[in-house]
This record gives structure tokens, sequence and C-alpha cells, in this order.
């Protein structure tokens, strides 16, 4: 099991090596450089940015750049936000843990919600559960999330029942830890519904299908034969089943959630890694660019691989290693 | 092989009421100059945030109601009672070009000019929204096409070379798929976003937008492609061919691709919501289509004002709704189209 931990945590050097590479190159064929609105400022000596140019390695060709970057990152810095004015590792620092809570809310509300509906759905195909959740899906999946997140502040606007944007209120910092905890859960409530809804959607319907495959194996014949009630059948010999396939896609969900709360983040003026990426792009602030890619691209993988270790651990016909 | 598709989609009433539905979509997007009463940057900075005007039946012809407003500051307008303008037909307006050759005056509808006619209200620039959803319809699913052929071009030339030649080739092929799925795909299409910008010219958005998704979505269509290939390539009419000698690029392209193309036209179907949605979210950003350009993703960009959500300014919101009943509209033709053409892609139970 360590074997194959260490393996999978190894195709993370390849994987990082090639996105910060194509990251990098693509963002050196655009034009200008974090350092081009200093440079439009009339009052600013040449001088002092030839200098900025040559401390920051502006004057190198890209390439050069990048081995430069790397080797930083090997002495774990890297490097510093010009637009920021501090280190890129303290901003990610601040901004990953709102994108994982996020994330992570969105996953446990499309899971805590679809599965019990899609076994409710499959166990009548044709019911008036299977067809209205059938529907709602087919809707859900339709919406963009950042329609749906405008959508989100429409309604906090004109309800005034929530907060209509951040993670936290102004007096969040004098509150004692239970209300501040309760005032990021209260914060969390729209975005965690418009990101979650799709994976809600998406689940249900995969979930619906295998669970309607898992109901003609003959172990649910023999279940029902034996006399056991149709519940346990449902959610203990069923589910259990059913639910293996869907283990091995939450690495590619935890991809299409790092995406979404990019737009939902924006919209939402949720502090996150994703408005943070956003704003480095449009400023080309290279370096929190590559460092937020670096730890997207890491969380994925740590998704995909705890995915892989949640499905060992719930199929025993699945063995990792020797 | 079209004709049985068409037959046995007649028979799914949801699949065709979608496909009329999108041709309705398409022919209003194509007419849009002539169905708008105006062109898109037509502003009247006084009347900003109009609601939508009302029609109504008024000395046996239909009529525009007239509107005051009220305060400016909060953007309120009242109809005037009893005060209505006709609507012209086939009237003269701000000159036009149709399909970008026919040049026209022509609009189905306008008003008299003291009175306005916006269906859907005005923007912030008290601009019709009507007009700017209709004009913005031919780019939102326009790209939704262009982008799914060339995809589909793509997809099929990559996974079917894959499939076919094998080796190097394919685990190649297969390296960059896995890649492109597993990395968060907006942080690429920003990255593309950035460095292509300065290669296209600002009048060929639209281009850099298609090529940009395209260039990210071929990956499933490759992988799919490349499994049928595989599957196909061991059946007895292609050992046929490779007995008969056939050249590989005739195999290939004569034999094999051509038994995928069922797949590909559900699979094109399907992802046309992709790339509509692709483009609104880049347009949303701010890094797709540009002013004086419009699209849906670019009108509900603009509408990210806190003053719209609390003065509760609704029909600025319309182009969402014009994107969903579109990708909705195109994932029921899909699931019909496969029900259709494959029965065995069904799920189970329905």
């Amino acid at each position: 099991m360590t074997a194959f931990i260490l393996r999978r945590l190894g195709t993370l050097v390849p994987m990082l090596l090639a996105v910060t590479l194509l990251v990098f190159a693509l963002m050196s064929l655009a034009p200008g450089d974090f350092l081009t609105p200093v440079k439009a400022q009339r009052d600013i000596n040449p001088a002092l940015i030839a200098e900025l140019q040559k401390s920051f390695g502006l004057d190198r060709p890209w390439y050069e750049q990048y081995l430069r970057w790397l080797g930083n990152i090997l002495r774990l810095d890297f490097g510093y936000s010009w637009t920021y004015k501090v280190p890129v590792a303290e901003l990610i620092a601040q901004r990953a843990p709102a994108t994982i809570l996020l994330s992570l809310c969105s996953l446990a509300l499309a899971w805590g919600l679809a599965i019990p509906l899609a076994v409710l759905a499959a166990a009548r195909p044709g019911g008036w559960i299977d067809k209205l959740t059938s529907g709602a899906a087919y809707f859900a999946l339709a919406i963009p999330e950042f329609f749906l997140a405008l959508l989100a502040v429409w309604f906090a606007a004109q309800t005034g029942w929530f907060p209509i944007g951040g993670l936290t209120s102004l007096d969040h910092d004098f509150l004692p830890f239970g209300a501040r905890m309760l005032d990021i859960a209260w914060h969390l409530v729209l975005p965690t519904l418009v990101l979650g809804l799709g994976g809600v959607a998406g689940t249900l319907r995969v979930l619906r299908a295998n669970v309607l495959d898992v109901l003609r194996a003959e172990y649910v014949t023999t279940a029902r034969a034996k006399g056991l009630p149709e519940k346990i059948v449902l959610f203990r010999h069923v589910l259990r089943n059913a639910l293996n396939p869907l283990l091995s896609t939450v690495g590619y969900a935890f991809a299409g959630l790092l995406s979404g709360s990019l737009l939902v983040e924006n919209v939402m003026n949720y502090p996150g890694l994703g408005r943070l990426v956003y704003e480095a792009f449009i400023r080309e602030d290279q370096f929190v660019v590559l460092g937020s890619v670096m730890v997207g691209c890491t969380l994925l993988v740590i998704g995909n691989l705890i995915s892989d270790l949640a499905l060992a651990w719930s199929d025993p016909r699945v063995r990792y290693g020797r | 092989m079209v004709a049985d598709l068409f037959q046995s989609l007649l028979r799914r009433p949801a699949g065709l009421v979608s496909a009329i539905l999108l041709i309705l979509l398409y022919g209003a997007a194509a007419l849009a100059p002539f169905l708008a009463p105006t062109i898109p940057s037509a502003q009247d900075l006084n009347r900003t945030y109009h609601p939508p005007t009302t029609l109504v039946w008024q000395e046996g012809r239909l009529c525009v109601r007239l509107y005051r407003l009220v305060d400016p500051s909060t953007a309120t307008y009242e109809p005037l009672p009893g005060q209505a303008a006709p609507l012209r037909w086939f009237s003269e307006g701000p000159p036009y070009k149709l399909f970008g050759l026919i040049t026209s005056k022509t609009h189905l509808v306008t008003v008299e000019s003291p009175a306005a006619l916006y269906l859907l209200g005005s923007d912030a620039t008290g601009r019709d929204v009507f007009t700017r959803l209709l004009y913005g319809a031919g780019i939102s699913l326009g790209i939704g096409i262009v982008g799914v052929f060339l995809t589909s071009l793509l997809g099929l030339t990559i996974g079917g070379l894959a499939g076919y030649l094998g080796g190097w080739a394919d685990s190649l092929a297969m390296r960059l798929t896995e890649f492109l799925m597993a990395v968060p795909g907006l942080y690429l299409l920003l990255a593309l976003r950035a460095a292509l910008s300065s290669r296209f010219p600002s009048d060929a958005t639209f281009l850099l937008i298609v090529v940009i998704l395209s260039a990210l979505g071929w990956a499933g269509t490759a992988r799919v492609v490349r499994g049928l290939v595989l599957s196909l390539r061991e059946r007895p009419f292609i050992l046929a061919t490779n007995i008969l000698g056939q050249r590989p690029t005739v195999i290939l392209f004569r034999h094999l691709l051509p038994n995928t193309f069922s797949y590909l036209v559900v699979a094109a179907t399907l992802s046309v919501p992709g790339y509509i949605l692709g483009e609104a979210a880049l347009s949303f950003l701010g890094l797709g289509i540009q002013e004086p350009s419009s699209s849906w993703g670019l009108m509900l960009g603009q509408a990210q004002d806190i003053k719209i959500f609390m003065l509760n300014f609704w029909w600025l919101l319309t182009p969402g709704a014009a994107i969903i009943l579109t990708v909705i509209a195109f994932n029921l033709l899909g699931d019909a189209l496969r029900d259709a053409v494959d029965p065995r892609f069904r799920l189970p139970g329905r």
C-alpha cells in the first residue's frame, strides 16, 4: 500500500513539471509582464526599471527564467508577488484553505443529497421520485455555474437572508470562537449550493444507473429471498456496490470543482484560490499564477489518490501493490 | 443513414421538440439584424435600465406603452396612463447587413421616435437587451457549432491515428489526453487566452475562442474514437481490406473512421453545450467576446453590478435563461439521437 501511495505521488512530479512549463511558456508568449504598468508611468526612472527587470530576471530568455524559478522551488521559495507585495507561499497559504473548504462542502452536499435520492429513484424506475429527480438533474446540469452564482447573489440581495459575498463578516475577528464558526458557515451556504448543484445532478445520474445495474445481480435476489427488508437490501447490499465505480471518479469531480470555483469565487467575491489565479493572470503576476496552478494540481492528484484508497477500502476486490 | 436517424427522431417527442427549438434559435440568430428592432450598439442614455415595455391592444392595433422616468437615481419608470405608440411593421430603422452581405434598413418591427420598444428592457447605457440577445445568439450558438466541428475533426484524426498505429503514437496521444483531462480546464483556458491574444487581431476574438476551446476539448473524443478503432481493427472487414493490400491511409479514412461516425454525431451534439458554456464563461470573465460585439456570456458579465441585484433589474439576467434553454435542447436532442443510433447506449430502466 505504501509503495502504491509513493508511486502515485511520484507521478505528481512529471505532471507538475509539464503544467508549470506549459503555463510558463504560455505566459511568456503573452505580451508584457508584471512590470508593464510600472513602465507606463512617466515619472519612473528607466534605470530603476532596468534594475527591477534584472533582479526579477526578466531580461533573460524564458526557459532560463523557468529553470531559475524551478531552482527556487526546490529550495521551497515560491517567489514574490509583485501586485500583493508579499511572498507567494504566504498568499497561497491564506487562500487555499478557503477553496478546499468550499470544494469539500460542495462534494459533501453532492454526495449527501445524491445518494439517498438516487437509491430512491432507482428503487422505482419511472416512479414520481425518479421522474422528478431526473428532470431536476437535467435542468441543474444545464445551468452555467456563474449564472447560478449571479442568481444566488440576486437572491441574497433581494431577501437579505444571506451575505452577498466574502467568507467572513466585518466583525468576524471580534467574535467568540463559536460565533466565528457560525459566521463562516453562514457565508458558505450560498457558494456551496451554487458549486454543489451540478455535482448533485451528475452524481445522481451516474449513481442511479449503477444502482439499477446492481439491482439485477443475483446476490440481490438472494438477499430478498432471505426475507431481508427492502430498506436493508437497498442501502446495505445495493448501495455499497453501486458506490464503487463512483468513488474512482471523485478525483475528476475535484478537477471540475476547481474550475467551477474559479468562476463562482469571482462572482461571489469569495477569497479563494480561484479568484487569486484569475486576478494574477490578469495582472500577469507570474509567480502567483505558477504557485496557484501547482497547488491546484497537487490538490487534484491528492484527491485522486484519496479516491483510489477509498475504493480499495470499500471494494475488497481492488488490491494495490502486491 | 441520415434518413433513418430522422425517422427515429420523429418518434421521440422530446428530441423532436428540441430539434425544432434549436432550428428556431439558429434561424433567429441568422436573421437577428432583421428581427431586432434596432442595432446592438444603439445607446439611449436617457433610458438606462428601462424595464420591459408592455404591449397593449389599442384602436385595433398593437401598441407599446409610453413611460416616464420617475427617479433617475433608482431608474424607476412609470407607464403614462392611456398613452401608447403603435408598432410599425416592416418599417425603416438603423441600417444593417444581413449575413454580412445584404445591406438593408427594414426591421420587422419598430416604433416612432419618442416611444421606445424594449421587449426585454434596456441595460446600463440604454441599449435594447432583446436586440443584444439576438445578436449574441449568433456568436454563442456559432461557437458551439464551429467548436464542435473542429474538435470532432481533431479528435477523429488523433484518436484514429492513435488507435490504428498503436505503439508510441498511441501512448503519446493517450498521455496527452490524460494530461488535458487531469488539469483544471479553466486554468489552461486562461493561460492559452493570455498567450494567444496578441496573435489574433481584436476582431478575430471569435476565432481565438473557438481555437482555444477546441485545443482543450478534443481529448474526450479522441479517447473514445481510439477505443472504437481498436475494436474495429480486429473485425473481419478490416482484416479483409488488409489482405486486399489497401494502403493504411485508405483503411483508416475510408473504412475505419466512417464506422465511428454515428458515435461522433451523438458525441458532437452532446458536447455543443460545453462550447456554449465555455464561451459564456470566458466572455463572462471579460476574456472572450469584447464590446461592441455581444454574446450571452458578455451580457451576463455586464450584469454583475450590485445595483442590478439591489434594484431587481431581472431582465438583465435573461441571457442566462437563453443559455439554459439552448443547453437543455442540445442535451435532449443528443439523448434522443443516442437512443436512435445505438440502443445499447440507452440507460437501463428507461
